[in-house]
């Protein structure tokens, strides 16, 4: 597979707050393919979106902090370089896609200008040239009529259009890396169909790799080859998307499945199930493993000491988890007992 | 556009004509007599009642406003009862004077208050942001007649850089009048510069933590640029409102600077009128102003459309 085009070391993120240092991202990595689409899975406060904002240099710092860590893009250390070469990377190199359409455009700017900037800020182009780019990226994103629509502000658009704009501005240089950071939380469910089938034509198109952030599993499944779970600023479970679905080894994931409505598989009319109690407390996160005191499954070594991630025996290669208990053995017991 | 500014001048007539009849009204509660007042020491009856009649002072208040409203619309402002003028002419004279010095407080005003703003919500919370709140606070509690004063005595006595006060017309020499004007100028755009700081400020705050700008610095946009071609145009909205609000006060006379610069503007035309019970002149200049206060709304309106593409549908 040769050098990964994305490979994060080690990576901690710090926020200096009131009650204390609050550890977003404690000490994460993982790598990522060219081409390949990772789904990145949690609940809010999970670092999910901090750590990909906070390597780009997109968290505000103070209060934000990196703590330690390498994230080598293409074989360069992100973290060390200066503001210049880091904006080169921004919107060239790796795009991004945010949560809310309707405030992640500038309401006082046309679309067209909005295209064009990421485009003259990389690759040079102007004028004509720069105009007939955006004409085809609004065409690329299946916008109608996209020439009288390009002089149009984005408060002309609707929530589906402006989201399928700001996909356009964040492919406008074919960047190597997409990351998209609840793209589709916003939209109206069947309008996030459309816009999950729009980044896998661009994908198969332009052929870059994705990061799919979201805390919606429904999501990853219909987009990601890989999966990663996070929580609590730590990679509990990762791995390839069937076969993570199919034999879960974090109790967080199974968790996350069972208060899943009736995914593929399940059986109609069953309970759904919550998972019991509160995320930790950032300020003071607990010793071990951060999920422990929510897990019933928890072993006594899960409150004393954090569970490495690493292959999960038994399961396909490169699905990893980080847990000291045995799930599928203690899920089989289950079901043999009466 | 176009429709939005009929309404909105379909407005201003109204506005135009109780502004003038509460002034109208209003003058007639003061104390004293224009009639008492010009006949002299003997108080001649007969010169009294030609006084009277002359300037259709014994017709009743309705009558007399309907007189006067009908001069104003054909460019009639009447004639200064102390000075022997049209009001017309005295307006036409001391309006340019006001207006330069409004424009050149205003110019001093945004070239220090918009970047100062600007800088100290880029730099929240760090030494430049409580150097520019420290200004601001500074220009906000000083006194303009003793900053007035105190600059006399700084760049007039003390150094001898600057005229004491006085007006030279720039028809005759633009270096002489930019010199008289300065101080006055900058006196008035100093208070005007701390109000306009704190609302850029916040203004700026507000947008630097928008979504927008994010995705800006997403695209690999330089800071300069995102607070340039980003943030400005979507704080400006308060500072112009402001900027209207405090150019029409401007206008209306800065009374007190033009008294202690010697510079003859409206605002001493004004207390000169009233004193000396001139109401044709308190009149032409009250709705002289009136006129300007509407003026430069509609402008702030039109600017808005400029910097928010949403109204322009509505």
């Amino acid at each position: 597979m040769g050098v990964p085009l994305l490979d994060i070391r080690d990576l901690t993120v710090a926020f200096a707050s009131d009650g204390g240092t609050v550890h977003a991202v404690n000490g994460i990595s993982y790598a990522l393919s060219e081409g390949e689409t990772l789904g990145i899975v949690g609940e809010s406060g999970s670092g999910k979106s901090v750590h990909v904002l906070a390597m780009l240099g997109l968290i505000p710092m103070p209060p934000g902090r990196i703590e330690r860590g390498e994230v080598l893009f293409q074989g360069r250390d992100l973290l060390t370089l200066d503001d210049r070469a880091l904006r080169r990377v921004r919107g060239g190199e790796i795009g991004f896609v945010f949560q809310d359409p309707m405030s992640s455009l500038n309401p006082a700017m046309t679309v067209a200008a909005q295209i064009v900037e990421p485009l003259r800020i990389h690759l040079g182009l102007d004028g004509a040239a720069a105009r007939r780019r955006a004409l085809e990226l609004l065409d690329l994103v299946r916008i109608p009529d996209a020439a009288r629509r390009l002089d149009q502000y984005p408060h002309e658009f609707s929530g589906g259009q402006r989201q399928r704009v700001m996909i356009a501005i964040a492919i406008a240089c074919k960047p190597k890396l997409l990351i998209a950071d609840e793209a589709t939380t916003a939209l109206d469910v069947t309008i996030q169909a459309e816009i999950i089938g729009l980044v896998r034509e661009l994908k198969r198109e332009i052929g870059m790799a994705i990061v799919w952030i979201t805390h919606d599993l429904g999501v990853v499944a219909g987009i990601a080859d890989t999966v990663q779970v996070m929580y609590a600023g730590r990679i509990l479970e990762r791995g390839p998307v069937d076969d993570l679905f199919a034999d879960p080894r974090s109790a967080y994931t199974l968790g996350l499945l069972r208060s899943l409505p009736d995914l593929a598989g399940g059986t109609k009319g069953r309970r759904l199930q919550p998972i019991e109690g509160a995320p930790p407390d950032m300020r003071d996160p607990p010793v071990g493993d951060p999920f422990a005191p929510r897990n019933r499954y928890a072993t006594e070594r899960c409150f004393r000491e954090a569970p490495p991630l690493a292959q999960a025996p038994g399961a396909a290669p490169g699905h990893l988890v980080a847990a000291w208990y045995d799930l599928r053995g203690l899920l089989a017991r289950e079901r043999a007992a009466p | 556009m176009l429709r939005f500014l009929a309404r909105r001048l379909a407005i201003a007539v109204p506005t135009l004509v109780i502004a003038s009849m509460i002034i109208f009204a209003l003058q007639q509660l003061l104390p004293g007599d224009t009639a008492t007042a010009l006949s002299g020491e003997e108080r001649d009856p007969e010169v009294i009642a030609f006084i009277r009649e002359k300037y259709h002072l014994d017709r009743p208040l309705p009558v007399r406003y309907v007189l006067w409203a009908k001069g104003v619309l054909q460019g009639d402002l009447g004639e200064s009862i102390r000075l022997q003028k049209p009001v017309l002419d005295l307006v036409a004279e001391k309006l340019p004077v006001t207006l330069q010095l409004a424009c050149m407080a205003m110019l001093i005003a945004l070239i220090i208050g918009v970047p100062m703003g600007v800088l100290s919500a880029v730099k929240q919370g760090q030494t430049a942001d409580y150097v520019a709140n420290g200004i601001a606070l500074w220009g906000l509690s000083i006194p303009n007649f003793w900053l007035g004063i105190m600059m006399i005595l700084f760049f007039s006595v003390y150094l001898g850089w600057l005229p004491a006060s006085g007006y030279v017309p720039p028809s005759e020499s633009l270096i002489e009048n930019l010199k008289a004007m300065i101080m006055p100028a900058f006196v008035l755009g100093n208070a005007i510069a701390a109000v306009m700081m704190r609302h850029t400020r916040a203004a700026m705050l507000q947008v630097l933590q928008s979504d927008y700008v994010r995705t800006a610095r997403a695209k690999g946009v330089a800071p300069l640029a995102v607070i340039l071609r980003h943030c400005l145009r979507n704080a400006a909205v308060p500072i112009i409102t402001l900027g209207a609000l405090e150019f029409g006060q401007l206008l209306s006379g800065a009374v007190l600077t033009e008294q202690i610069f010697s510079v003859p503007g409206f605002g001493k035309l004004m207390v000169d009128a009233v004193f000396n019970r001139d109401y044709a002149t308190v009149q032409g200049v009250v709705i002289c102003t009136a006129t300007t206060y509407i003026v430069l709304n509609l402008m702030a309106d039109v600017a808005y459309f400029l910097v928010n593409p949403k109204l322009r549908r509505a």
